[in-house]
């Protein structure tokens, strides 16, 4: 471990950072315009050409208000409460390869901050922490609009990860391997996993959509019935930090989806003609934010499409529904894999 | 050399955070300082080189089942008023239990010193590829036979859930 190994991981760290923060902070932006786009309305154009500093805007308009603490809640606990979200929320990032390696000086340095052989499970206990941050907010506020904002949140995320845990079960059967690295090498040109796993992929995406608390599942935040939801009692940029963390969980949801499914940073019949090894990863990392920013307009699209689930139909949802279809797509799976023992033993 | 630190922290860690939720008055605080003393001890799962262990520790103890407790005591809103008051007698017949507890505990572990390992330890052990060989090679029929637990255990729960049995 030298000193130059050191300081490239720490760039890694900051720059994967940065474009997490700056993608979360245009998604808003985005988010609106996409919404007038759907609507045909024109969306935000009042600040910047075609109101591109919008994001700019609403993040001084959000530090410069008033923070209010309500006096009968537990202090320590409603500030963590969004300092969690966020903190998890960056957390996934980590094992994330964002493209193959880049060879300066004869040295490769491949653009992953740390490739941990059991990755996807350290992608799950990051999602499966996350729900702590809305917990905490919402009971720390001393509010019943709060509480049930987020004892709702927590109880859909729980739910929606088991479908999540078995749809990559058979993910992982079929590419046998825990590392997310190892995953994105594996689907090389068109290989991508969705050909392999098109239902397991859908689980995904849908239960990818609940975790995130978007619409059609955004129940937790649901306006009409509960005012607010977990984040009714916040203010300034604590109530910043959980909508910022929403998005940076939709931009991490869209990776996860194009690192798992849609090849990652591998791009189809590209290799056969640019023979320039640099080159060919920074095309592949710019292959692999084109998928992430169709995944991202995605999210908004069924936002505006969908409406909201009630929230019966969203437990039938999960528990009746995809669970049963993600054991069927394991049983599936495991059946495609063994399939010459099973015929050999009718053969006989 | 670091991983000894790392060790001395970590420990310390674990049993402020373990002490703290005896100690809080609130049941909150107590479920999220034991989520804390769950973190830490994944932590002293990496340090061994299991990380699948350390994974599936956080995965289930602290992503899952703590988040249910928390789940359970935000909904009963428990209060000073509410909590029972314990009667004298018991609170003593609990300190000398207790008490015994410790002496036993001290005890045992005071001949602690004197167990060798008998066969060497295997530092890679806790990596997910030989940790899946171990269990359905070696360990096949337990592993089976504490997933038929796990289902049994879950089809009693759905029995208890239900409201009438048709």
């Amino acid at each position: 471990m030298t000193l130059g190994y050191i300081i490239y991981k720490l760039i890694l760290v900051v720059v994967v950072f940065a474009i997490t923060m700056v993608i979360a902070m245009y998604s808003t932006y985005a988010e609106r315009k996409v919404a007038g786009f759907l609507q045909d309305r024109l969306g935000p154009n009042r600040a910047g050409p075609f109101g591109i500093l919008q994001p700019v805007a609403d993040a001084v308009k959000l530090f410069m208000k008033e923070e209010t603490i309500p006096s009968v809640s537990n202090k320590t606990l409603f500030i963590i409460g969004p300092a969690l979200s966020l903190l998890t929320a960056c957390m996934t990032g980590v094992v994330i390869p964002w493209g193959k390696s880049i060879t300066i000086f004869g040295e490769s340095y491949p653009l992953q901050i740390a490739d941990v052989n059991i990755g996807i499970l350290y992608i799950f206990g990051v999602v499966s922490i996350g729900i702590y941050g809305i917990m905490i907010g919402g009971w720390a506020s001393n509010n019943k609009y709060s509480l049930l904002g987020a004892v709702r949140a927590s109880s859909q995320m729980i739910s929606y990860e088991v479908a999540m845990g078995l749809s990559i079960i058979a993910l992982i059967m079929t590419t046998g391997t825990l590392s997310v690295g190892e995953i994105a090498a594996q689907q090389n040109s068109w290989h991508w996993n969705v050909l392999i796993q098109p239902l397991g992929c859908l689980i995904f995406i849908v239960c990818a959509f609940a975790e995130t608390n978007r619409a059609p599942f955004d129940l937790p935040e649901c306006e009409q019935e509960l005012v607010g939801g977990y984040h009714t009692e916040y203010s300034s940029m604590k109530m910043g930090f959980y909508l910022f963390a929403e998005y940076i969980n939709m931009f991490i949801s869209a990776t996860v989806i194009s690192t798992f499914y849609f090849g990652g940073y591998n791009m189809p019949f590209v290799a056969d003609y640019v023979h320039n090894e640099n080159l060919l990863t920074l095309l592949g990392v710019a292959f692999l934010f084109a998928k992430i920013f169709f995944g991202i307009f995605f999210f908004m699209w069924v936002r505006w499409t969908l409406p909201r689930f009630r929230y019966d139909q969203l437990m039938n949802l999960g528990w009746k529904v995809l669970i049963p279809l993600s054991i069927l797509n394991i049983v599936l799976t495991g059946a495609w894999m063994m399939r010459h023992e099973i015929l050999n033993v009718f053969i006989k | 050399m670091i991983t000894t630190y790392l060790f001395y922290f970590l420990s310390f860690l674990a049993i402020m955070c373990a002490l703290m939720v005896v100690f809080s008055k609130n049941p909150v605080h107590s479920v999220l300082y034991l989520v804390l003393t769950f973190f830490t001890i994944a932590g002293h799962y990496v340090l061994l080189n299991a990380q699948f262990l350390a994974a599936v520790h956080v995965i289930v103890y602290a992503g899952a089942i703590m988040v249910l407790f928390l789940f359970v005591i935000m909904l009963m809103n428990l209060n000073k008023d509410t909590e029972p008051h314990k009667k004298p007698w018991l609170k003593f017949s609990a300190a000398i239990a207790s008490g015994l507890l410790l002496v036993v505990l001290v005890g045992s572990l005071k001949g602690a010193e004197t167990i060798v390992p008998t066969n060497a330890f295997n530092p890679n052990i806790g990596l997910i590829e030989n940790l899946g060989k171990t269990l359905f090679h070696d360990f096949l029929l337990p592993f089976e036979v504490s997933s038929i637990l796990l289902l049994v255990a879950m089809v009693g729960a759905v029995m208890l859930g239900k409201k009438s049995i048709k």
